[in-house]
């Protein structure tokens, strides 16, 4: 439930609404930016995904690590994914 | 990957284990850990048998989904019944079972409820079906809350009126609190939550060390975090320290996020008091959206029932949250209740101490038990407390 998911920022798409498009595991989606609104995220940028949120900026190593983890956990990790490729904001 | 590695390296958790080993020396510790992706972690990688016996882990309460009464459940369910809406939840809560089985039933008999990643999504959802009342089931601790503050602040701004708010958001200090002053457990020390404490940092456990005089090591998620932060709780009580540590502070600012935080405050506000699974009625322990925001606020836009159910009796998932008994010990685990037919909630997310220990610890257990490890004499123990 708290799970939080590496994911690399591709684009800021929306400044004004604190959206940005993000790449997890080679899937992209829009996600929020908002909770990081002060830490100037930007492209290339790795951010901890939850539930459609950055909560934090990691660096590559945490990312790694994180994607790692995860993965191990096998069925959490697909549909961690599988949830993730279903987001659709506006 | 060599970042990774170096996190899963035999030798650093051998040199590890072998310190905690020499600080532990003959004395019995306990140690908490609070939040369920940690559990998870301890069961997948066997931490348990690598720890000495006189070390031991207890399960906390921070499983967001394990927490929910049951009485939450089949107000949902009454929700999501409703003609003309849509009932929209994570998906870890849709399999949970209220008195009158699950939301995912409820679907299964007509009800139209949808699994959604991201509170977002409901939102859209919303925008997309003006014709139809769209409500969102909000759980978990302060690592889900900001996230559902955000979406109600955009809803507002975009003026959408057909969007509602369930909110099951709880706090992860009051339980804490709950635990500390309650008489089954003896605890030395606790690891406290990593990604809670992304948004809450480092301040809100100093009453853990300055008025229950405990040791607190907020840790991360790898087998050698969590290693390292029982090692740190060791050597503070060695040392004759009791401090708030962050053994995580590659991901946990000290000060958390403000931004996060004032977001949290420009939304919600605490609830009197809030039923937890197991812990009974906590004050001041759960959110629930302020006056501002009161339009958004399903239990004030429906006339809900409020329903209170007490726990199936067979259930002892109450007792797990507060680290009493351990999984094995309840009556129904592995056979009644199983991942795949769920009593208890911490059966149901894969942060529950049951379904972790159910799909992983099992089988560490049970090599324990043959090759004679050190940790595994209560098995016998449990057997007979049956």
């Amino acid at each position: 439930m708290c799970l939080g998911i590496p994911g690399q920022v591709v684009e800021i798409t929306d400044a004004a609404g604190h959206l940005a498009k993000v790449d997890v595991s080679g899937v992209q989606r829009t996600i929020s930016i908002r909770l990081l609104a002060d830490q100037g995220v930007a492209p290339d940028d790795w951010v901890l995904v939850h539930v459609g949120f950055a909560m934090s900026l990691i660096d590559q190593h945490e990312a790694d690590l994180t994607m790692a983890a995860i993965k191990q956990m096998g069925q959490a990790y697909s549909d961690e994914l599988e949830a993730f490729e279903a987001t659709a904001i506006v | 990957m060599k970042f990774v590695d170096e996190f899963r390296d035999p030798a650093a958790a051998r040199a590890l284990v072998s310190s905690i080993r020499d600080l532990a020396k003959d004395d019995e510790f306990k140690f908490m850990e609070v939040c369920g992706g940690h559990t998870h972690t301890i069961y997948r990688h066997g931490i348990e048998h690598l720890l000495p016996a006189n070390v031991e882990l207890v399960h906390g309460p921070g499983c967001p989904v394990c927490v929910i009464p049951m009485g939450r459940v089949d107000d949902a369910m009454w929700l999501a019944e409703k003609p003309d809406v849509i009932f929209t939840s994570f998906g870890d809560m849709m399999r949970v079972p209220g008195s009158r089985g699950s939301l995912l039933e409820a679907k299964a008999r007509g009800a139209d409820v949808r699994f959604v990643y991201s509170p977002l999504d409901s939102l859209r959802i919303a925008t997309e079906n003006p014709d139809k009342h769209v409500v969102f089931f909000a759980v978990g601790f302060e690592t889900t809350a900001p996230s559902t503050a955000v979406t109600l602040v955009r809803a507002k701004e975009l003026g959408v009126t057909n969007f509602s708010v369930f909110c099951n958001h709880v706090t992860i200090v009051p339980p804490l609190k709950a635990i500390l002053d309650s008489p089954d457990l003896r605890l030395d020390g606790f690891l406290g939550p990593g990604h809670v404490s992304t948004v809450v940092g480092n301040r809100p456990y100093r009453f853990v060390t300055e008025v229950y005089g405990k040791p607190i090591v907020v840790a991360g998620f790898e087998p050698l975090d969590i290693l390292a932060a029982v090692h740190m709780l060791l050597a503070q009580i060695r040392e004759g320290r009791c401090e708030v540590e962050n053994q995580y502070s590659r991901v946990v600012p000290e000060e958390g996020n403000p931004q996060a935080l004032a977001l949290l405050g420009e939304v919600f506000e605490l609830r009197p008091h809030f039923e937890w699974r197991g812990l009974g009625f906590i004050s001041q322990s759960a959110l629930k959206l302020n006056d501002a925001y009161a339009e958004f606020d399903a239990e004030m836009r429906f006339d809900m029932p409020g329903i209170r159910v007490a726990d199936p009796k067979a259930c002892q998932c109450g007792e797990v949250l507060k680290g009493v008994i351990k999984p094995w010990e309840c009556k129904v685990f592995g056979t009644a209740c199983t991942p795949e037919t769920p009593i208890g909630t911490c059966m149901v997310s894969p942060e529950g101490a049951c379904a972790a220990y159910y799909n992983f610890g099992r089988l560490h257990r049970e090599t324990a038990v043959l090759i004679g490890m050190p940790s595994a004499p209560s098995v016998g123990a449990a057997a007979s407390a049956r």
